[in-house]
């Protein structure tokens, strides 16, 4: 179990997070969804420890990774993956050391068992045969994938996903949202998703929590979000432009702007 | 008139807030640049070992860094002897050419110009490559693989330019007294024994020091300004961008003047 306690991030006096309780199941996919700048990112990145709260905790277990040494975080981390919104491959390595830097840092394995492990996992993404390459030749979808493998390359208990369908063709797309829900519930893996894809989140996940300016405004199952009245969690789920989530982030009326200004344009009746 | 000078009063505050915000920017990096490299060297001894990592960066510092130290080294000398010989010869002393090649270049010039072509070749990659392993998330990657990137990353690169520098710094002193020699012995006629006579005998052994300590100090600065400045760089293309070229300018201005700083304690 993954429980944050009073998270909150703000950053240069923008608060990117309101001070927030979270639990994730463990075991279970748990899918955090939300518009751009919702906060989501920012959640992920706190419950993985990458970025320090401004206020609060992340429990896992009885260790809050907020406080312990960077040793143990780093032995935590073991049993941890990430896949990244961008895919972060290592650049000068190829898909074959990628997907097995993990293995090579953290286990004394034959090679010959490395390389066995490596082809399982690019065989579970539809990668095998492409070992070869590097990012730079790898089409956005297949670079998802790789990381995807390398993601899950130690069989972590833990995964998360940031924006992992984002940019893809729906086919890609549909790829990727199966493997997350194929392998968590064959790896029993907790995995946390970040997306703003609707149906992906709403079918891979056992959890749904929904963030609208930094806060969480609706939890529960995807049935129970299916279902809300709430007027927020229809729009979003809509993808409706007018309701209560203004669309426009702009700081004054542009109307206003247009015809207040000295020497600008007059609306006349 | 009342007006303008409190016009000019508040042209000369916000001058002098300027430079107040820029010298506080600057001690704040000096003093966050200073922990990030010391953290990155209290992992020295920390398991598990870099070492095929500092052998990959000095690898590509130093045998990377060959060609124009060559270059560099070889005009230098011949530029020196040059001058030197054109000086000399109003003297009637062309015979300490080879010890005014030999002490300019092992005392300054080699450190210098060295440190310099170092900074522009490797020092600029060190930042770029840090800098867009950050914009890529390729550090949180390492992070999130619990392979600490101080350890990966930053470590090898100070160690390896603090190691590489001097090294190099050696072959531009050799090449550029070689060089002189060919310019002042075959070109302009100085008697080579003169030139290497002269050379031995005027040169002391902390004149020797005093270069490679100075490399060695130059190297040190800049694996930590130029990894410092990549670790720090905004994670934007155009954050890269003038993290590089900052860094380019902070690593020459520092040798400069770390330079003065130890001329004037070996003279």
């Amino acid at each position: 179990m993954i429980r944050g306690e009073n998270l909150s991030k703000r950053y240069n006096n923008v608060d990117a997070l309101a001070p927030t309780d979270i639990h994730i199941r463990a075991g279970a996919t748990t899918a955090i969804m939300g518009g751009s700048g919702s906060g989501k990112t920012t959640l992920l990145r706190l419950l993985s420890g990458l970025v320090k709260p401004t206020t609060g905790h992340v429990w896992y277990g009885d260790e809050d990774i907020c406080t312990i040494p960077p040793k143990r975080l780093y032995e935590l981390r073991e049993s941890m993956g990430m896949l990244f919104q961008y895919s972060a491959l290592l650049n000068s390595l190829n898909v074959y050391d990628n997907v097995a830097f993990p293995l090579h840092e953290h286990t004394d394995l034959d090679e010959s068992v490395v390389r066995t492990m490596v082809s399982m996992k690019l065989e579970q993404v539809g990668l095998r045969g492409f070992e070869e390459l590097m990012p730079s030749e790898l089409s956005g979808g297949m670079a998802k994938r790789v990381a995807f493998a390398r993601a899950i390359a130690m069989d972590p208990k833990i995964v998360f996903f940031d924006e992992p369908t984002s940019g893809l063709d729906p086919i890609s797309a549909g790829v990727i949202s199966t493997l997350i829900k194929d392998t968590s519930k064959m790896n029993r893996m907790t995995s946390i998703v970040v997306t703003h894809d609707v149906e992906a989140g709403l079918s891979i996940a056992d959890h749904v929590i929904l963030m609208w300016q930094g806060s969480i405004i609706a939890e529960g199952t995807p049935e129970v979000i299916r279902e809300s009245s709430d007027e927020r969690v229809r729009q979003f789920l809509e993808g409706r432009p007018d309701g209560p989530i203004p669309f426009s982030r702009s700081t004054t009326s542009y109307i206003d702007d247009l015809t207040h200004r000295p020497g600008t344009v007059r609306l006349e009746k | 008139m009342s007006g303008m000078t409190t016009a000019n009063q508040s042209g000369v505050a916000t001058f002098f807030g300027r430079m107040g915000r820029y010298a506080m920017r600057g001690v704040e990096q000096l003093g966050d640049g200073t922990r990030l490299g010391f953290q990155a060297l209290s992992l020295l001894f920390a398991k598990p070992w870099q070492g095929k990592h500092f052998i990959i960066q000095l690898y590509a510092l130093g045998v990377g860094s060959l060609a124009i130290i060559v270059i560099t080294g070889a005009f230098t000398g011949m530029v020196l002897a040059l001058q030197g010989y054109y000086t000399l010869a109003k003297f009637g002393s062309e015979s300490l050419l080879g010890a005014g090649v030999g002490m300019s270049i092992i005392r300054e010039l080699g450190p210098v110009l060295g440190a310099f072509m170092i900074i522009g070749r490797a020092g600029s990659s060190i930042t770029a490559e840090i800098g867009i392993m950050r914009v890529t998330e390729q550090t949180d990657a390492l992070e999130m693989m619990a392979v600490n990137p101080m350890q990966r990353i930053i470590l090898p690169r100070i160690i390896a330019t603090t190691i590489a520098v001097p090294l190099l710094v050696s072959i531009f002193d050799v090449v550029g007294i070689a060089s002189g020699y060919i310019v002042g012995v075959e070109l302009l006629g100085v008697n080579p024994g003169a030139y290497m006579a002269e050379l031995i005998a005027k040169l002391e052994m902390i004149d020797l020091n005093g270069g490679w300590v100075k490399a060695v100090i130059f190297g040190f600065m800049i694996g930590m300004i130029c990894t410092y400045m990549g670790y720090r760089a905004e994670p934007t293309t155009e954050g890269v961008a003038r993290a590089t070229t900052q860094a380019v300018v902070i690593a020459s201005v520092g040798v400069l003047i770390m330079d003065y700083i130890l001329t004037s304690f070996f003279l």
